[in-house]
């Protein structure tokens, strides 16, 4: 065991650097400097020039497309997009309904759904939560009822991330009222232009639209479209909880975060020394990046436990608890750093005045960047599941 | 020591109270903040001429009922409740505190104005290198003849676009960062050679940079008392908003209290979670450390100037301490509800959040309790 890289590992760290200079889209590095707001063809464009390399599914088995890569080279890869500013790639297709499909899919649904993942040409989002189940996701009520071939469904669905754009999205209905709560749910996939879904946005604190809620009046849906038995949908349900939860760390992109507020507060002045430099302050900050590298290293651990053929369990969680927290800890010293000028906002100056920011670009971003990372303990199951869970499944209480 | 209010406070408090209640819902404040002006300027009228709450913290000989700090910790209390984006601080406390304490014409001639609800009054004294510094200063104003000529850029200057006078600090002499030499001028907002970019702010009020461009102003407009008046100024401003976060911190806990008593997860009301009740019951702990901060705050405003800034310090790095706890705790409990703009719970977050840095972060003026309280 040790923390070296191997000669072949760093051969493949220049691989990935010279393939990311010259690959990274010029469009997209430039809306991201200037903080525009990226569209969903900005998105893709980076995802077709990994789905092209065939690299934009390292998690995923070689036989459905993924690259086979060692944990080690996965480490690389994800230091690497991080430390280069790589947008995340939409975890819908990629981290969420990929894996469960490859797991629990039917041979026609393999081959329909993931090469469309992994070319990009299929948008997904997530139809898990409803206005009146959250933490109580086993209590939803969106209801699948047969109609020959076909499932008629209809509810209503909220929190559904960038559903704005989606082709398709994996749904939790409940197909048997009956049955005790978890045992009545299905894994539907459903296409987003079926007559019958209405999408409408819900707009969060910072002003994005990220999020949207989605009603669904008897929306017809094959019933070869879904995955894994009836009834039988929230097994599938909780294998990709904890493959979210893994991914939802963000450890190489809050590295690359902490770095960005370091490299500003050296350069932020206060009177003669830079904010850096201020005790109270890079206290914080250095707080911070042990914290953070106390999550790294159970990163790690995780995903090595993982390359030797378990799947994510309960432990995911404390990733979960710990990366949610430092995402935020991250947000709260930004903002703290832009003193005065974190106050103007950013979506409201004047026609024609958005291209200028007021003070600095970065500190006019800070409020509604923490705003939003408010959701990071809400959501993927909120923190106070995730330490539920712990205290059941790990503790056994 | 007595700590009651008196029979005219506490109707002050129910005049003010009532008015809100009937004129400052959530979706009457949404409304103004989404106007063309970013506020409904009736309001302000019905405060001053009409409910002629503006004269409360004056003197009387000023035309004013005779009070002082403890009527503005009681309005600006209220106001926390509604969240409401009047310009109280900036009018009221920093600049009617600011003539009060340098009297003189201009101070005779202005308060009667504010009281009447034609004055209102933005405070420039953040500069943009300037962070919390009240004399990191680049701003001048050099003496010509019997007036000044004022140069410089003031940054985020909070109900500027509304603003009939400007209340803006200014170096007459000195070096940058040097005390000597900074000053207090309260001038026409109108003036000759201002310009302005105006813009929204993240908690729903507007303010502006404001730019002075060889600006002439007269003599009298000189606020004399140097960076020790508008240090006194600022702690009273930063007292007013830990006041504000006493009413933001309750309503934001009445409303957190009321939304786990009806949604219902698990087949109970979220209320009845134990680690959902410590977490309020912690939110209440802080909100009444937040209370008797502001209370403590606004009665060593007359102590002597180290005394009082000690004082003040101290509550400021409480209370933006409690008040993060707070706001965060409120919207974790409602869970995404909560950062929606849907519900008022998340507008009552952001204003707690730009109370955190207003007059001064909590490590700004921990390191200044210490520097005053702690010999080297």
């Amino acid at each position: 065991m040790n923390l070296d890289f191997s000669a072949e590992d760093l051969a493949f760290r220049d691989e990935v650097r010279d393939f990311i200079a010259e690959n990274y889209p010029a469009q997209l590095r430039g809306k991201q400097d200037e903080g525009d707001e990226l569209t969903k063809e900005d998105f893709l464009s980076w995802h077709k020039v990994l789905a092209k390399k065939g690299w934009v599914a390292p998690a995923w088995p070689v036989e459905y497309g993924g690259t086979g890569w060692t944990s080690t080279q996965r480490y690389i890869w994800s230091e690497e997009t991080a430390r280069t500013d790589c947008i995340r790639l939409m975890p819908f297709g990629l981290a969420m309904v990929g894996p469960v499909i490859y797991t629990f899919g039917t041979p026609e649904q393999k081959a329909k759904f993931l090469p469309r993942i992994l070319s990009g040409e299929d948008w997904w989002c997530q139809g898990y939560s409803e206005p009146g189940a959250g933490s109580d996701l086993a209590s939803l009520r969106t209801k699948a009822v047969h109609d020959g071939d076909d499932y008629l469904v209809t509810g209503q669905k909220t929190w559904t991330t960038m559903a704005q754009h989606a082709d398709w999205g994996f749904f939790l209905v409940r197909t048997d009222n009956d049955a005790k709560m978890q045992e009545g749910i299905s894994f539907l996939l459903i296409d987003m232009k079926s007559p019958g879904i209405e999408v409408r946005p819900i707009i969060t604190l910072g002003g994005e639209h990220e999020v949207n809620e989605v009603w669904l009046d008897n929306v017809r849906v094959p019933i070869s479209n879904r995955v894994y038995e009836e009834n039988k949908g929230w097994t599938c349900a909780k294998f990709l909880l904890a493959h979210e939860r893994v991914g939802i760390a963000g450890v190489a992109s809050s590295k690359r975060g902490v770095e960005k507020l370091k490299a500003v507060a050296a350069t932020e002045m206060e009177g003669d020394r830079s904010l850096l430099a201020n005790p109270f302050f890079r206290r914080k900050v250095a707080e911070l990046e042990i914290d953070l590298a106390a999550l790294e290293y159970t990163e790690l651990r995780t995903l090595a436990a993982m390359a030797g053929g378990k799947n994510p369990g309960p432990e995911s969680s404390v990733l979960k608890i710990k990366g949610s927290e430092i995402q935020q800890r991250l947000t709260e010293l930004t903002l703290e750093m832009a003193g005065h000028y974190g106050a103007p906002y950013y979506r409201g100056f004047g026609e024609g005045d958005n291209e200028h920011p007021i003070g600095q670009e970065w500190a006019n971003r800070a409020a509604p960047t923490y705003f939003n990372a408010r959701k990071t303990t809400i959501y993927g199951g909120s923190n106070e599941i995730q330490r539920n869970v712990i205290a059941k499944m790990v503790l056994g209480l | 020591m007595d700590l009651s209010t008196t029979e005219t406070q506490g109707m002050l408090r129910e005049t003010l109270a009532r008015f809100l209640a009937d004129n400052y819902s959530f979706d009457a404040r949404q409304k103004m903040i989404a106007s063309p002006e970013g506020r409904d300027p009736g309001i302000w009228r019905a405060l001053s001429s009409e409910l002629g709450l503006t004269c409360a913290p004056f003197a009387e000989d000023l035309g004013g009922m005779g009070g002082g700090s403890i009527e503005n910790l009681i309005m600006m209390e209220e106001f926390g409740k509604v969240i409401a984006i009047e310009p109280w601080v900036q009018t009221v406390v920093a600049g009617g505190g600011a003539l009060v304490a340098a009297g003189g014409p201009l101070a005779e001639a202005t308060i009667p104005a504010i009281i009447a609800g034609d004055c209102v009054i933005a405070f420039a004294y953040a500069e943009p290198q300037g962070r919390y510094n009240l004399a990191d200063i680049g701003t001048t104003a050099k003496a010509d003849g019997a007036g000044y000529v004022l140069n410089g850029h003031k940054g985020v200057v909070y109900a500027a676009p509304w603003a009939t006078h400007l209340l803006v600090t200014a170096r007459t002499g000195g070096g940058r960062r040097e005390r000597e030499g900074v000053e207090l001028f309260l001038i026409d907002a109108k003036a000759k050679g201002i310009s302005r970019r105006d813009y929204p702010t993240v908690d729903g009020f507007r303010a502006s940079e404001v730019y002075f461009e060889n600006v002439a102003i007269p003599g009298e407009a000189l606020l004399s008392g140097g960076i020790d008046l508008i240090e006194r100024v600022v702690d009273e401003c930063t007292v007013a908003v830990c006041a504000e976060a006493t009413g933001i911190s309750r309503a934001m806990l009445a409303q957190t209290v009321e939304y786990t008593g009806q949604r219902k997860q698990f087949g109970v009301p979220i209320g009845k979670f134990q680690v959902l009740q410590h977490r309020m019951a912690d939110m209440l702990v802080e909100a009444e450390q937040i209370a008797s901060m502001a209370l403590m705050g606004t009665l060593r405003l007359d102590a002597e100037k180290d005394a009082r800034k000690a004082a003040v310090s101290m509550v400021k790095a409480k209370v933006a301490k409690s008040i993060r706890f707070i706001g965060q705790s409120a919207v974790q409990t409602h869970g995404g509800i909560g950062i929606t703009m849907e519900l008022a719970i998340g507008h009552y977050f952001k204003r707690a959040t730009m109370i955190e840095g207003q007059f001064g972060s909590a490590d700004y003026h921990l390191e200044r309790f210490e520097a005053l309280t702690y010999a080297a």
